[in-house]
């Protein structure tokens, strides 16, 4: 089960970010989860939002670039050591994450991380096998 | 079939040529000794005199012409014609601040039309054909020589000038135009917003552009003839020659067909002056042979480039001049290195990044930086930071190989770079010397 995650070209000039906002903003599209990476002269903002067809069509329209990347998102278990036997499962598989982040609060206030792999089918199995769920968008709040 | 515009002048033999140019260039030296006191005087400082000049072969003994010379003599010191012969200016900005103006006869305007006619004709424009011509009009001679040239071939000739792009749209699409003419930086942009606005290549009417007025690279070329789904012709000109149709080209498109009946071209070194053989690279110089008004013996354009003899496919005679691979005025001198924008745009075009892109020169602490502002394209993102980057750093290597010096790349957003209606501004040169 992957979650479809929208990837922006950020220049690293003051309201870029509150452009991308104010996009979304007007369109009513709610933001779920949010991440950047950058560099000192540009970043990638990623989203999870609850419409991204729309969302994506809309920044589109606006003249951003953007990708749309399949991530896989885990409920991370609520209690100590939770996150670390997350990764250590991953790491066993041989998996490699190219990035993650947390997001907090879904629509049942938990925790999740968000694993952005080569293969997000692959990663979805190995969770399985090991009685771990990746969950789909909606619980995230995607309509 | 390649059809020509006057035949029995674009493909006379060699000899021919030769003979047109030795007659007329003996004549040209006469007039203008005659009757401009400016030329008189820099070829009595060289101690050259009509005499001394039987034919292409002495050409080497006159002086050369600058645009220092076109400043100094302004407004009407090389007017070799009395007023009362001439009937028009154009115009354009110096780099020096005052502008180039220069004069035409009724006889001049006719040739440099025919010039511009042989253009149209080359890139198959006939009498049926719908020519929108989106150079600008007035002082700039783009709009009034190809509009002229179109008229002559019988085009329907739609004189849109530059600028307002909508309405060229409308203009392109409800009259079916056939032969786009104007800058190849708003064939650009023309493409890019009528792909925008829905449009793909084989519902926009267009057959042919004939693009010039500044330096475009093969790979802008191949984005503009498929972006308008057209063939596109390169064309070259300068105010101080009369305008565009010095030289065009033909069906092959290596490079422009130099109109030997009414210029002379050298290449020379541009640090000696001395005359380079054939297939060198070096400076283009241009002595017009039937100019009257403002007639330019061995006047240095500053563009640099290479001739070429070899025969054409086409059938035409006259000599070839190579793409500008820039102007020496554009040229920029960074750590002691010379650099072409030209060259830049090829490098990112090839590592699939867009042709609007702008140099920034500056000087930090007594040393040269370049830097140049590149727009992000959907090929070069990825979700990835460290893709970008590594992207970025294949661009980085290429621009070193290419011109031999580092230069710092800049990531920008997309239309973030300001898009031009005339020509575009590339280069801002901070530094102050
Ligand atoms: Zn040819």
């Amino acid at each position: 089960m992957t979650i479809r995650q929208i990837s922006v070209f950020l220049e690293n000039r003051a309201g870029q970010l509150r452009e991308i906002t104010g996009v979304l903003c007007d369109s009513h599209i709610n933001l779920r989860a949010i991440s950047i990476a950058e560099t000192a002269d540009y970043g990638v903002l990623r989203i999870i939002a609850d419409d991204p067809a729309s969302a994506s069509e809309k920044l589109l329209e606006h003249g951003f670039i953007l990708t749309m990347t399949p991530v896989v998102a885990v409920e991370v278990p609520d209690q100590p050591g939770g996150l670390n036997s997350v990764l250590g499962l991953i790491s066993d598989s041989g998996i490699d994450v190219e990035y993650m982040y947390a997001v907090l609060g879904g629509s049942n206030g938990k925790a999740y991380m968000i694993f952005r792999v080569a293969d997000a089918e692959k990663l979805c199995e190995v969770l399985e096998q090991n009685g771990l769920k990746s969950v789909p968008g909606e619980v995230l709040g995607e309509h | 079939m390649e059809r020509y515009y006057q035949p029995e002048i674009e493909c006379a033999s060699r000899e021919t040529i030769l003979g047109w140019q030795n007659e007329r260039l003996v004549k040209q030296v006469r007039h203008v000794w005659d009757n401009v006191p400016y030329y008189r005087k820099k070829m009595e400082e060289k101690g050259v005199t009509p005499d001394d000049i039987k034919g292409v072969a002495d050409l080497h003994k006159l002086p050369f012409l600058s645009k220092e010379d076109l400043r100094i003599a302004y407004p009407y010191g090389l007017l070799a014609e009395p007023l009362e012969k001439c009937v028009r200016i154009q115009s354009t900005s110096g780099t020096t601040g005052k502008r180039v103006v220069a004069f035409y006869t009724q006889h001049d305007i006719d040739l440099w039309e025919d010039c511009c006619a042989r253009a149209i004709v080359a890139a198959g424009g006939t009498n049926k054909d719908v020519c929108q011509v989106s150079y600008g009009y007035g002082l700039f001679t783009g709009g009034p020589g190809l509009n002229g040239g179109s008229h002559k071939v019988g085009c329907l000739t739609i004189p849109t000038s530059s600028g307002n792009t909508e309405r060229q749209i409308m203009f392109i699409m409800d009259l079916q135009a056939t032969i786009l003419c104007c800058t190849p930086s708003y064939a650009a942009y023309l493409g890019e917003t009528m792909k925008e606005m829905g449009y793909t290549p084989d519902q926009i009417p267009l057959k042919a552009g004939i693009f010039g007025a500044e330096a475009w690279s093969e790979e802008m070329r191949r984005d503009i003839e498929k972006t308008l789904g057209i063939k596109a012709y390169d064309i070259y000109g300068l105010t101080e020659t009369s305008g565009p149709g010095v030289s065009f080209e033909c069906s092959e498109q290596t490079g422009m067909h130099i109109n030997e009946d009414h210029f002379i071209a050298e290449i020379i070194d541009p640090e000696t002056g001395e005359v380079l053989p054939e297939g060198e690279k070096g400076e283009l110089v241009f002595t017009s042979i039937t100019k009257e008004a403002f007639p330019l013996l061995r006047y240095r354009t500053r563009d640099i480039c290479v001739l070429s003899r070899k025969k054409c496919s086409c059938g035409r005679t006259h000599v070839k001049m190579s793409k500008p691979m820039g102007r020496s005025d554009d040229m920029l001198i960074i750590k002691g290195v010379n650099v072409f924008p030209s060259q830049i745009e090829t490098v990112l075009i090839q590592h699939g990044y867009s042709s609007n892109y702008q140099i920034i020169v500056d000087r930090v602490n007594h040393t040269d930086t370049l830097e140049v502002q590149v727009e992000m394209t959907p090929e070069n993102f990825s979700d990835s930071l460290a893709k970008i980057t590594e992207r970025e750093k294949e661009l980085v290597s290429g621009l070193k190989t290419m011109l031999g010096i580092g230069a710092k790349v800049k990531l920008v957003a997309p239309k973030t770079i300001q898009r031009s209606e005339g020509k575009a501004v590339r280069v801002i040169d901070k530094r102050k010397i």
